[in-house]
């Protein structure tokens, strides 16, 4: 147990001093705050609400953010390693696939974390301004880390298919969108309009990311829909290591 | 210590290796040869545990490479085919990665890494990104990542793949004394590479293997094993073969050069000849005609010749003829 935490940790540092080791961890991360700040002040409109709260105006936008921002994080995970040739080296050391999968992909999702942490100033400014709930904000961040957690898993799962990064992009924000999609209320209204049973729209809305993310940016820290993107998760992860498993029996 | 029985690979239809049984122990040295495409790679990556064999296994230090992994694959120090390394990292870097992932620990880490990098000439090196490294060096790192930790067993795909003569050498010379203690793998193309390194060679065509022995061994399965060579000068062509054809202990005679200087012809042995007794009655022959011998040797056979007797296509050789 404890050597496989090690694995696990040795294969996490060496991602992360990868992400950093480029300026690509930096542009991404002064891309996100940039792109975070013009929507929650020039598209949501946080001064004009006049509301403490950050759920509808910062909040709000992390599923299209994520959409292309998390693939891009994802996109190089494994086909990379398969380009480079590296998996050959990786899959040979005393060490399992799950070990492998695993540190990879919390490297990534610490990377993001770190991104989302660097969005402090909004919390600071909107208790500056009010007195917001700080409950609903964390449980908004929760929210938002699990998304990006489900969106990476996603990128993980796509990158093993391909060694071809751009592919590997593409198909992960199709599926991500799929999954915003199926819960997004004008898609809920139009399958109601369409199929007529309400049984349908309700399953397909379960699938959505949405939904999920929706209860925790307001602050209804559920634990259904904390597990909704814990088994996403590790349902993603798990497809990766069954991919990987295919690609080495040929 | 690897002991491989039956292994086969398919890849959709295609069998890229056909029931190939055989084993290494401490202090061999095996050479794997064969035409592109033979199977080498293949046959590495299952010794490794990279990918599972469709039928047969693997047993590393008596561990199962499929149902107990982990205990195998510690024993093994692996240099891929074009030595595959992580580009984002320093040499430094990329050598400290693996010997943690290989679970040598703090000092011993240290040691371990500046050992390899001294045994591998990387001094230079050392903290350079792998991505600009050249094809030389970069082979060179991969390697020193394979002996990291002082494996057991070492499995070498194409270990000298794009060094330069200097670096061969000294990697035939490592890899023979590593030998001494350890069971080595490695491909080569190269057959000097063998007769330099090896205790053992097979040689595989079309996923099968075809040839299993020494190098002395295999060398004696080349037709002109055994063969004396000779050059006499001031003499004529005809002469030397009328005698030559005479000898009790002479199958056939070819004369391979002749001009005004000297002649050289090849004696083949009868096939219950003793070792050298053909030389010895050439020699006698050769005192009794005045002969004046510039050389003689009895030939040992070459290896290139025998690889490529058996593992030419039948077809391609009949054109040839
Ligand atoms: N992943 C794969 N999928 C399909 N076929 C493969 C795969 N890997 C290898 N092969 C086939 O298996 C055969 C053996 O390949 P292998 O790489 O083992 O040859 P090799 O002996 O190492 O050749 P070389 O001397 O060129 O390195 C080849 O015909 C190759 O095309
Ligand atoms: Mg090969």
């Amino acid at each position: 147990m404890n050597s496989s935490l090690a694995n696990i940790w040795t294969i996490s540092k060496r991602e992360l001093a990868g992400y950093f080791a480029s300026p690509v961890a930096y542009v991404f991360i002064v891309i996100f705050l940039l792109l975070t700040g013009f929507f929650t002040f020039m598209v949501g409109g946080f001064f004009e609400r006049g509301e403490a709260s950050l759920t509808m105006s910062f909040f709000v936008w992390h599923p299209w953010l994520y959409l292309f921002l998390v693939p891009a994080v994802g996109m190089r995970l494994w086909s990379e390693e398969r380009r480079l040739g590296t998996i050959e080296l990786l899959l040979t050391m005393p060490i399992t696939a799950w070990q492998a999968i695993l540190g990879k992909f919390l490297a990534s999702w610490l990377f993001l974390g770190l991104a989302l942490a660097l969005t402090f100033p909004v919390v600071m400014t909107v208790n500056y301004l009010g007195n917001p709930d700080n409950g609903v904000i964390f449980s908004g961040y929760v929210g938002s880390l699990m998304l990006a957690g489900a969106y990476l898993s996603i990128g993980c799962m796509t990158s093993a298919m391909t060694r071809n990064q751009v592919i590997s992009f593409i198909v992960s924000v199709v599926i991500c969108l799929f999954l915003i999609l199926a819960g997004w209320p004008p898609v809920t209204r139009m399958l109601e309009i369409v199929s007529e049973s309400p049984r349908l729209v309700e399953i397909v809305a379960a699938f959505s990311v949405m939904t999920h993310f929706d209860a925790l940016q307001r602050g209804v820290l559920d634990t259904n829909d904390l597990i909704f993107f814990a088994s996403m998760i590790v349902f993603s992860l798990f497809t990766t290591s069954v991919i990987i498993r295919g690609h080495r029996a040929g | 210590m690897i002991n491989v029985q039956h292994l086969s690979k398919a890849f959709g239809p295609k069998l890229a290796v056909n029931n190939v049984s055989f084993t290494v122990e401490r202090g061999e040295v095996l050479g794997f040869l064969g035409p592109n495409g033979a199977g080498k790679s293949t046959t590495m990556r299952m010794l490794t545990g990279f990918i599972p064999p469709s039928s047969g296994r693997v047993l590393v230090g008596g561990h199962d490479m499929v149902e107990d992994p982990i205990p195998a694959k510690r024993l093994i120090g692996y240099l891929p085919e074009n030595a595959p390394a992580y580009t984002d990292m320093t040499v430094y870097g990329f050598l400290n990665f693996a010997a943690e992932l290989r679970g040598v620990q703090g000092d011993a880490r240290k040691k371990a890494v500046y050992r390899v990098v001294e045994t591998c000439f990387l001094d230079a090196v050392l903290h350079q990104s792998v991505e600009t490294l050249s094809k030389g060096y970069r082979h060179r790192t991969c390697f020193a990542q394979a002996i990291i930790h002082d494996p057991d067993i070492l499995v070498l795909d194409e270990p000298t793949d794009g060094l330069d003569p200097n670096q061969k050498h000294e990697v035939r010379g490592l890899i023979r004394r590593m030998g001494e203690k350890k069971a080595i793998i490695f491909s080569t193309h190269i057959l000097e590479e063998v007769e330099a390194a090896c205790t053992r060679a097979i040689i595989i065509d079309r996923g099968q293997i075809v040839a299993n022995g020494t190098p002395v061994e295999l060398k004696q399965r080349s037709d002109v094993a055994g063969a004396v060579c000779l050059r006499i000068a001031k003499v004529a062509a005809a002469v030397v073969s009328q005698k030559l054809a005479q000898l009790p202990t002479a199958r056939k005679s070819a004369v391979l050069k002749e001009d005004a200087a000297a002649v050289t012809a090849r004696v083949f042995p009868q096939p219950n000849c003793r070792n050298g007794e053909l030389a010895v009655s050439i020699s006698d022959l050769a005192l009794r005609e005045g002969w004046k011998i510039e050389e003689l040797h009895t030939e040992e056979g070459r290896l290139d010749e025998v690889f490529r007797s058996i593992t030419l296509p039948d077809t391609t050789k009949e054109e040839r003829k």
